[in-house]
């Protein structure tokens, strides 16, 4: 019976033990898996090649840079839009509403985050871009605009969540002691409890904005997917392709092992290794942090 | 003087508080939009055909049942794959888990499975299961790519649920001469069950709404039967709902809608279910 | 008189620095209440671990030392800790009721150990509830949960649920501190009961009931045993100059 007991409590452990680890395996198999499939591009296109500026794998023309500034012009655009919103949302319901408010705003927020992407894209299709196309009088309404707004959307719950989380961490005894001070709360939100949570405000932004790059089907769906060079924001108004439009778009027909095959998983690649970058520096911001809070307590 | 500084604060603050509240209300207003509009568009296409039959004439006609059989199907198939693991290595998280390097490096391993873009999973399952494991485009292949996609939902709230019951029902678990195993198994997990349910059905929600890691793994444009094995392909609701309308010309309206309606049901619905399991956990728990 | 516990020149260090033990040595007899007391951080709750091996679950640098349990070293990397455990009974300062029913709390550690019998269980509740003088109060309801009862009923479950594994050895932390005096009494006049069959081990929450309840007492400062005597001599003619500082009140 004890031995009995031994033997399942020894055998549970290790499967706990093993599962607990699965996480880096699956990173690495991942990653191993992206450089295998992707790094017979630079076998098979010479440098110059993929980062010139002409996408088109037909003439196995596989010019990487469009998409990359495609992605970038998303990014920034739905930025411009989820990082105010975002964070002026999380100090309204940290700092401003009456708690049911909040306690009502906040799952509804964070319901947006749930909604399927391809649902955002079909609304995008048939209300978001004709309205674009009248009102700024443009020649088509699937452009990086269109992607950026949706996008936007989409960022906007992870800031909200995130950011209204560390706001609401930031002890009420620093506000008092502002408001003590005679400092107007609105004073307060801006120099006091918006600095002691930016860290955490930070990290929010960060994964929010790290999110809308790995964005597919929206994108994919409302940014006309064409694969021009953009050079500033003035190209938000024209269509573009992204990095995750352009696999999720072409995989489906290539052969597999040829180039163009291998091209679109190198570029899954540098979408894995951003979002490598995102993740480590967010998750570095919030450790520095805590490393600094016990050094003050201690 | 100092009357005026009063009165320029205050008016500073009034605007601040409007312009906060006016952006908060442009954030939520849109999401209930959506989502109402949504209801109302799509409510005229439901009907006992569109739920239960299949579709005819190119899509345009007919239901969607195959893209809702499937969805459920590849739900489920995830759910296989990653609740067990999932939970396992939230219970390694919080109560094996020495304050280490090594720990460190899976949690930094968590974060960054979640948030590596679906579409680069789509091109992980493609490589590993499909091609490399020869399982093909199939359920199977499309299950293990979203459950390894929903793995970090799942380990980092049932981490979360397990770590909030209380240390001292582990100490006197262990003091009655309890192993490890049996304090977590006989008190720790039911306690954090409903909170690891949410967290399962969070991940799973995500899981259902994807589309990007299916597109090749195991998503069909059309079929006109239900799939028989783990190992056919099958119709999805977001699939269906990218392909009715972005690839199929001169598509009804109200198709289209229908399906989005449906999706929004299936998502939104464990959503809901996930949020009342906590909400009535929380007010049921003695702690 | 039979010595159940010798505690040879045990030595314990956290690793965060804090608390430790140093040097002791102690011997136990069964069938009375020992008394472990001083000020707070003197070692009394960390040598109370290491009596059922708790301290397993802490940080704990080094130990050094033996702790023999009829004669065997309970120290002894061999050890069966979950079986050192059933013997070895511990109550906690604040009563820790488990999620579970009145029963269930106390059928708890007889489950983990595979008992299974329906008709041990039974016995095994009505007969610990006896002893922890609980039984008048909720026989009739032993389905509800536990955690409905009042603190020092609660209390007294926890000590039930302790003895429900029929224990040789019994470790109570501070068992009283967070109940008002009456419960502190039954609880107390439970444990003068008890001492006939176990080797109580009591770590009190003041020197007055360190002085009710001894028959021997060991008095700790700062990780060292400064003073071990029947309970009769320590409280009226303490040997050590400190001893009597805190016994008197002058510190502490």
């Amino acid at each position: 019976m004890e031995k009995d007991l031994n033997w399942r409590e020894f055998l549970i452990t290790r499967l706990i033990k093993f599962s607990g680890y699965s996480a880096i395996i699956f990173v690495s198999l991942i990653f191993f898996f992206l450089l295998k499939e992707g790094l017979p591009t630079l076998a098979e296109v010479p440098l110059g090649d993929l980062f010139s500026l002409r996408w088109y794998p037909i003439e196995s023309r596989y010019g990487i840079l469009p998409l990359i500034t495609g992605s970038l012009l998303v990014t920034v655009g739905a930025g411009l839009i989820a990082v105010p919103f975002g964070i002026g949302t999380a100090i309204y319901l940290a700092e401003i509403a009456p708690r049911w408010v909040r306690n009502l705003l906040k799952p509804l927020v964070e319901l947006l985050g749930g909604l399927p992407s391809v649902v955002l894209g079909f609304l995008g299709i048939l209300i978001l871009s004709p309205t674009l196309r009248v009102t700024l009088n443009l020649p088509t309404g699937l452009t990086a605009l269109t992607g950026s707004l949706l996008l936007g959307g989409i960022a906007i719950p992870t800031v909200v969540s995130i950011s209204e989380d560390a706001l609401d961490a930031v002890p009420k005894s620093y506000r008092d002691a502002a408001l003590a001070l005679g400092a107007t709360r609105w004073q307060t939100i801006w120099r006091v409890t918006l600095p002691a949570a930016r860290s955490g405000v930070l990290t929010a932004v960060m994964l929010g904005v790290g999110r809308s790059i790995g964005e597919t089907m929206t994108v994919m769906m409302v940014t006309g997917n064409a694969p021009v060079l953009a050079t500033g924001l003035a190209d938000l108004f024209s269509p573009v392709r992204t990095m995750t439009a352009t696999i999720a778009a072409e995989m489906g027909e290539v052969a597999n092992a040829s180039t163009h095959y291998h091209v679109l998983f190198f570029i899954g690649m540098v979408l894995f290794l951003i979002s490598l970058f995102v993740n480590v520096t967010a998750s570095a911001i919030v450790f520095r942090q805590k490393k600094r809070a016990e050094r003050i307590l201690s | 003087m100092n009357n005026f500084f009063t009165k320029n604060r205050e008016l500073t603050e009034k605007l601040g508080f409007s312009l906060l509240t006016l952006m908060t209300l442009l954030t939520v207003i849109p999401i209930i939009g959506t989502v109402i509009y949504i209801i109302v568009q799509g409510a005229p296409a439901m009907s006992w055909e569109f739920i239960t039959g299949f579709p005819r004439d190119g899509m345009r006609e007919g239901g969607i049942l195959p893209a809702i059989i499937g969805t459920f199907y590849l739900t489920l198939g995830t759910a296989i794959f990653s609740v067990p693991l999932g939970i396992a290595a939230a219970i390694y998280l919080s109560e094996y888990a020495p304050d280490n390097r090594a720990t460190r490096l899976v949690r930094l391993a968590i974060i960054n499975l979640a948030g590596i873009p679906s579409v680069v999973y789509g091109l992980f399952g493609l490589g590993l299961f499909v091609l490399f494991l020869k399982f093909g485009t199939s359920m199977l292949s499309a299950s293990l790519t979203l459950s390894i996609m929903t793995l970090p939902v799942i380990i980092s709230t049932a981490e979360e649920a397990l770590r909030a019951v209380p240390q001292s029902f582990r100490t006197v678990s262990i003091s009655l001469g309890g192993t490890r195993w049996q304090t977590i198994r006989r008190t720790v997990l039911p306690e954090a069950l409903p909170g690891i349910i949410t967290g399962v059905i969070l991940g799973l929600e995500r899981a259902a709404g994807e589309t990007a890691p299916i597109l090749f793994t195991g998503a069909a444009f059309f079929l006109p039967r239900l799939p028989h094995s783990p190992f056919d392909a099958t119709m999805a609701l977001p699939y269906h709902l990218f392909v009715i309308s972005t690839q199929v010309p001169e598509m009804p309206v109200q198709i289209q809608y229908g399906t989005a309606l449906v999706l929004l049901v299936f998502v939104l619905g464990m959503n809901m279910i996930a949020t009342l399991i906590r909400s009535r956990a929380r007010a049921k728990r003695q702690w | 008189m039979k010595n159940k516990i010798v505690i040879e020149n045990l030595t314990l260090q956290y690793s965060d620095g804090t608390e430790s033990l140093n040097g002791i040595s102690l011997e136990i007899p069964a069938n009375a209440t020992t008394v472990l007391f001083g000020p707070a951080g003197g070692g009394k709750s960390s040598l109370l671990r290491c009596l059922n091996r708790l301290n397993d679950l802490a940080d704990v640098e080094s130990v050094s030392g033996r702790i023999l349990l009829d004669g065997e070293d309970i120290l002894d990397l061999k050890m069966d800790v979950t079986a050192l455990r059933r013997k070895v009974g511990m109550v906690f300062a604040r009563p820790v009721v488990l999620p579970f029913s009145i029963r269930g709390n106390l059928t708890y550690g007889l489950e983990l150990a595979g008992e299974k019998r329906k008709s041990r269980h039974d016995e095994a509740v009505e007969r610990s509830l006896k002893l922890a003088a609980l039984w008048e109060e909720v026989h009739d309801r032993l389905d509800d949960p536990a955690i409905a009862l009042s603190g020092g009923q609660q209390q007294r479950l926890c000590l039930a649920r302790s003895l429900a594994l029929e224990p040789e050895v019994l470790l109570l932390d501070e068992p009283t501190s967070g109940l008002d005096p009456i419960s502190t009494s039954k609880v107390e006049e439970a444990l003068d009961e008890l001492k006939k069959q176990y080797t109580v081990i009591l770590v009190p929450h003041s020197v007055q009931q360190a002085a009710r309840t001894s028959d021997y007492a060991a008095f700790f400062l700062q990780g060292k045993l400064i003073e071990y005597a029947p309970g009769t001599d320590i409280f009226t003619n303490p040997q050590h100059q400190r001893t009597e500082d805190y016994v008197t009140g002058r510190f502490g």
